[in-house]
């Protein structure tokens, strides 16, 4: 194994001829982590004895569900090995880019921050929609791709068929793709000599005013905001005050350096260099992904293009299951906001759920991240209303609204009701198009087009509501397709539909929290699912209690929860008394599980089958 | 019983109980629960810890059988004596269950009994029940009985109907316990208890309705109807699992529960606790023994996995005859597990033991989220209003239905 090469160019001090910046895009699964930890041993900056699986990957949730939703950068000694250069140690800083479709702004400035990308696609399973959608990015940014086929190890691999399908999507010959293992180590050291054989130097303006892009912003609970940076122009250094281009704020360099892979302080950043700096803010939202940073004193006047506010596009009410949790949620919003720019929310108050948030969220996995972090690291016990996107109503008498909450949905005369919508791409083996263009279609889909990838592999371009792919498309579109298709969204503006609002009225009163925005032609059969399944849910009380689901005033589905007349015991006598104790107990505690919706009882997995769409719910009748 | 123990701490050797548990036990009545593990067959829905062998033997190769089982129990009556020490109470009541105490001889029945006489002596009034296999009984053997000093008798009749009986696996003639209780009057017995089961899957309300009239029509001072309770692991609760017969739906259950208090009351019979009616409403014709349970008082539990309670302080059995057996042939207390009731425990287990009978629970025994809970439940026509005004919670025919969701809420 290749050490550490000699000769290491400190930062600030490195020819912006030795350097490659490079990020890796892979779909989830493909093994960027793993092809990241080789490279980590190969170039000696991780000693084998410290090494572990995932390296970079640092959150427990991360690692766990096998994403990477933080970017970092890497700075990596490597002296080729073969070819022109060999033997003169460059400088390899490796951006590590987040996997999904939710978090394509901040891949965008991962990518604006590199001159070449290695393209990672598992042997066994070819390009991904996600991938794909990265790799038109990367093309627009005009890097230098190199394609690399991954676990070439596997005995389902097959290398000849994806080379060809790569080679296809990228326009170079089959043979230019390399094959390696990030698992056994093959062909990596070949990988490491190609990316400085063929992305190209940096280059920037030495002398002139400093600019360094953010391309990522953690919150690190020790040091504050540490803040990733690429220099395009000039030079950054220790102690110096700076400034951010989109907000004038100005910040005190506390320090600068790079990671490799821990933080290593150094004396500043020069052209084309790569690192991170901290300046003590405490609030990722003060050093936001993809603003331009200068010098204080003779700063640069324009700032590097590209800078984007995150905007929310799914909305959806976080109530905590104990009211008194409340202060409990609003403290942890605030600490996840610090490390997520983009999460947004504001208190709002539910007459069946109490106090709780609007939450904004980039997608439908930021919801899931958000949701999974504060029931874990915070132990939240979350009532989540079903997700929904922000909605443009415009009333007859001109008025308009944004509504964020389908209970907010105004009454009266509405002109036009707008919903936003995406341009989706799946991704699958050909024999699933009849499928997934059912799917579609069943979800108010136009398609725009379809291209064989490969012989047996489409991509299928469809126009679709953002409403209608937020809460199950994506595990429908999986078992319609044995778990082989795979999707990725942009949106790309809004469209005018014939929208209602359905409420639901348990025992006569309007639950807000069970309200949806929904097209016309599928209100009715979501309301009598929704009845049913609530009918099933909800156990009996002492009181019949009437469930119905309404659009307006007209009621479109009605069930009735029978009362319940029998909840005693037979037996009680010397034996029974400590077991009849304990059962209380135990029921006690079932009860505090229970949301109080004015005088019914509704048990929190009637929240969440809101959210569900499974049809064996509705089936069942009358079992309590 | 059920035969699931509860999980509690360890019962000291010599089964001694805490200082406090004894303060005050002057003031309370004392009775003697003795059970009788055996049964010649288990019937499909029973989960009560009886076994069907006449021989079972613990650790250290000690025998309890049947045949020496009223020696057997007689130790712990002593060690009874032992742990209660100097209390001078007499015992009130004994209630001798099972199982099928009748499977015993007579004599050895008046044997347990005897033991209790000589080591604490029984009140004047003491009331002396045992439960009675209608089959396995006849007038000579309630003589003995009655002469032994057994003076009430309770026979399992469950039902008047044979289908029913089937499904139950109750072998006796139907016709056979209403013979039983005039057999028991002629032998003596003033107080005679039926006990049925409503709700067997394949009843009607017919068959309900004739099963209590049988049982009506044979006079007993005392009538225990139990809605079935299919309880896990049991014969019964597989061949629903497996569709071979129908689950009873709780609608079904508590219209029955209505047809049993309308029927029995129109015979004169007055419910004083949830599922037991006792005629003419006579204090005498309740029972007095189930009475101590629901009121707090103090029992000794003898026998397997029996349940005893002496001033806040619970504690149950080895659960297996053999297990039993060898802890006092070894000179310890059978006794598996205790536990040691917190105020609240009490508070909470007075509220749900005494809202079930017909002078209810003191209002002043709730807190205030409990109080404004009675509150609604009175609004609710849950509790009974004149009681309630004199500061009694005392449920009303639908909230004796519905019993178990008030002391939830009252509890609070």
């Amino acid at each position: 194994m290749p050490a550490t090469p000699k000769n290491v160019p400190e930062p600030s001090r490195t020819d912006p001829a030795l350097i490659r910046n490079f990020c890796i895009i892979a779909h989830i699964d493909h093994g960027k982590s793993t092809l990241a930890d080789r490279m980590l041993q190969l170039t000696g900056v991780v000693e084998q004895r410290q090494m572990r699986a995932q390296y970079l990957d640092r959150m427990d949730i991360e690692r766990e569900r096998g994403i990477t939703i933080k970017s970092q950068a890497v700075r990596l000694p490597w002296a080729p090995t073969e070819g022109a250069q060999q033997g003169s140690t460059h400088i390899l800083n490796m951006i590590d880019t987040p996997g999904h479709v939710d978090f394509t702004y901040e891949v965008s400035r991962s990518l604006a921050a590199c001159e070449g990308t290695v393209l990672l696609v598992d042997a066994a399973q070819g390009i991904e929609a996600q991938t794909l959608a990265n790799l038109y990015l990367a093309m627009e940014n005009d890097l230098k791709i190199i394609p690399v086929l991954n676990k070439i190890d596997l005995p389902a691999a097959q290398p000849e068929k994806f080379s060809e399908e790569l080679a296809n999507l990228i326009g170079c010959e089959p043979d230019e793709v390399l094959k390696v293992s990030a698992k056994t180590g093959l062909g990596v050291e070949e990988l490491l000599n190609k990316v400085v054989a063929e992305i190209p130097a940096p280059v920037g303006v030495a002398d002139a005013p400093a600019r360094a892009m953010i391309f990522d912003s953690v919150y690190d609970s020790y040091r504050g905001v540490v803040t990733y940076v690429r220099v395009v122009d000039g030079q950054l250094n220790k102690r110096e005050r700076i400034r951010m281009m989109s907000t004038n704020a100005t910040h005190e360099l506390l320090e600068i350096g790079s990671n490799s892979p821990e933080m290593l302080p150094a004396d500043g950043l020069g052209v084309g260099e790569v690192g991170y700096l901290i300046t003590g803010v405490k609030d990722v939202r003060q050093s936001k992904v993809g603003d331009t940073i200068t010098s204080l004193h003779k700063g640069a006047e324009e700032a590097l293009g590209g800078y984007k506010d995150p905007k929310p596009m799914v909305f959806s009410g976080l109530y905590p299951l104990d009211g008194s949790d409340y202060p409990e949620l609003r403290e942890a919003l605030d600490k996840l906001q610090l490390n997520d720019a983009a999460l947004v929310y504001e208190p709002e108050t539910s007459a069946a759920l109490g106090f709780g948030f609007r939450v904004g969220f980039l997608g439908l996995l930021h919801l899931d991240v958000v949701r999974e972090r504060l029931e874990r690291e915070f132990g939240l016990d979350l009532i989540a209303t079903a997700p929904n996107v922000v909605y443009r109503v415009l009333m007859e008498d001109g008025t308009e609204h944004q509504v964020t909450n389908p209970s907010e949905f105004p009454e009266g005369k509405l002109a036009e009701v707008y919903e936003p919508v995406v341009r989706a791409t799946v991704l699958a083996p050909s024999e699933f198009i009849g499928a997934i263009m059912e799917l579609c279609q069943t979800r108010r889909g136009v398609m725009l087009g379809m291209d064989y990838l490969s012989e047996d592999r489409v991509e299928i371009r469809y126009t679709l509501p953002l409403a209608e792919i937020v809460f199950d498309f994506f595990d429908h579109l999986k078992s319609k397709t044995r778990g082989y298709a795979s999707l990725d969204y942009e949106p790309t503006g809004e469209q005018s539909a014939d929208l209602v609002k359905v409420d639901i009225l348990l025992h006569g009163d309007k639950v807000d929290a069970f309200s949806v925005i929904t097209h016309k032609d599928q209100a009715y059969a979501y309301g009598v699912r929704l009845v049913a399944k609530l009918k099933e849910l909800i156990p009996r009380q002492n009181f019949e209690v009437p469930v119905q689901a309404a659009i307006g005033s007209r009621v479109i589905a009605r069930e009735t929860i029978r009362a319940i007349r029998k909840d005693v015991l037979a037996k009680c006598y010397g034996g029974d008394i400590s077991r009849k104790r304990k059962l209380l107990e135990k029921q006690k505690e079932g009860k505090k599980r229970m949301k109080m919706v004015g005088a019914v009882e509704v048990p929190q997995e009637a929240f969440i089958a809101v959210l569900s769409s499974d049809d064996g719910g509705g089936q069942s009748k009358g079992k309590k | 019983m059920p035969s699931a123990l509860p999980d509690g701490e360890p019962v000291p050797e010599d089964g001694a109980l805490p200082g406090h548990a004894l303060t005050g036990a002057a003031g309370r009545p004392l009775g003697f629960y003795l059970h009788v593990p055996y049964c010649a067959t288990r019937c499909g829905y029973c989960d009560f810890n009886t076994y069907t062998a006449t021989e079972l033997r613990g650790s250290g190769g000690v025998l309890a059988s049947r045949d020496n089982y009223a020696a057997t129990l007689t130790e712990e009556v002593r060690l009874a004596r032992k742990v209660l020490g100097d209390d001078p109470r007499r015992v009130r009541t004994v209630f001798v269950g099972g199982g099928t105490p009748t499977l015993l001889a007579a004599a050895d029945l008046v044997r347990m009994l005897t033991a209790i006489r000589e080591e604490f002596g029984l009140a004047e009034d003491a009331e002396i029940t045992t439960e009675a296999n209608p089959e396995s009984v006849g007038p000579a053997y309630l003589q003995a009985l009655r002469e032994g000093g057994f003076n009430r008798i309770s026979f399992g009749m469950q039902s008047a109907r044979r289908h029913v009986l089937d499904v139950l696996d109750r072998t006796h003639t139907p016709g056979r316990p209403e013979a039983c209780v005039a057999e028991a009057r002629a032998a003596g017995f003033e107080h005679v208890n039926l006990d049925l089961i409503y709700g067997t899957p394949g009843e009607s309300d017919e068959d309900w309705r004739a099963s209590l009239d049988a049982a009506i029509g044979a006079g007993p001072d005392h009538i225990s109807a139990y809605a079935l309770i299919v309880e896990e692991g049991t014969q019964l609760a597989r061949r629903i699992r497996r569709g071979e017969v129908p689950m009873t739906d709780d609608d079904v259950h508590a219209d029955r529960y209505l047809i049993a208090d309308e029927v029995l009351a129109a015979a004169g019979y007055r419910w004083y606790e949830v599922s037991n009616w006792a005629a003419g409403g006579r204090p005498e014709a309740r029972c007095l023994h189930n009475e101590l349970y629901w009121r707090g008082a103090d029992w000794w539990g003898a026998g397997p996995g029996a349940h005893s309670h002496v001033g806040g302080v619970r504690w149950w059995n080895a659960k297996h005859p053999g297990a039993y057996a060898a802890a006092l042939a070894q000179g310890r207390s059978p006794g598996a597990g205790r536990e040691l009731l917190s105020e609240e425990d009490r508070r909470v287990e007075r509220i749900l033991l005494e809202l079930r009978l017909r002078e209810g629970c003191p209002l002043d025994l709730l807190r205030p989220a409990g109080a404004a809970a009675a509150a609604r439940a009175l609004a609710d026509g849950l509790l009974q209003e004149a009681p309630y005004a004199e500061g009694s919670a005392v449920l009303t025919l639908r909230g004796r239905l519905l019993a178990d969701a008030v002391v939830r809420d009252l509890v609070d």
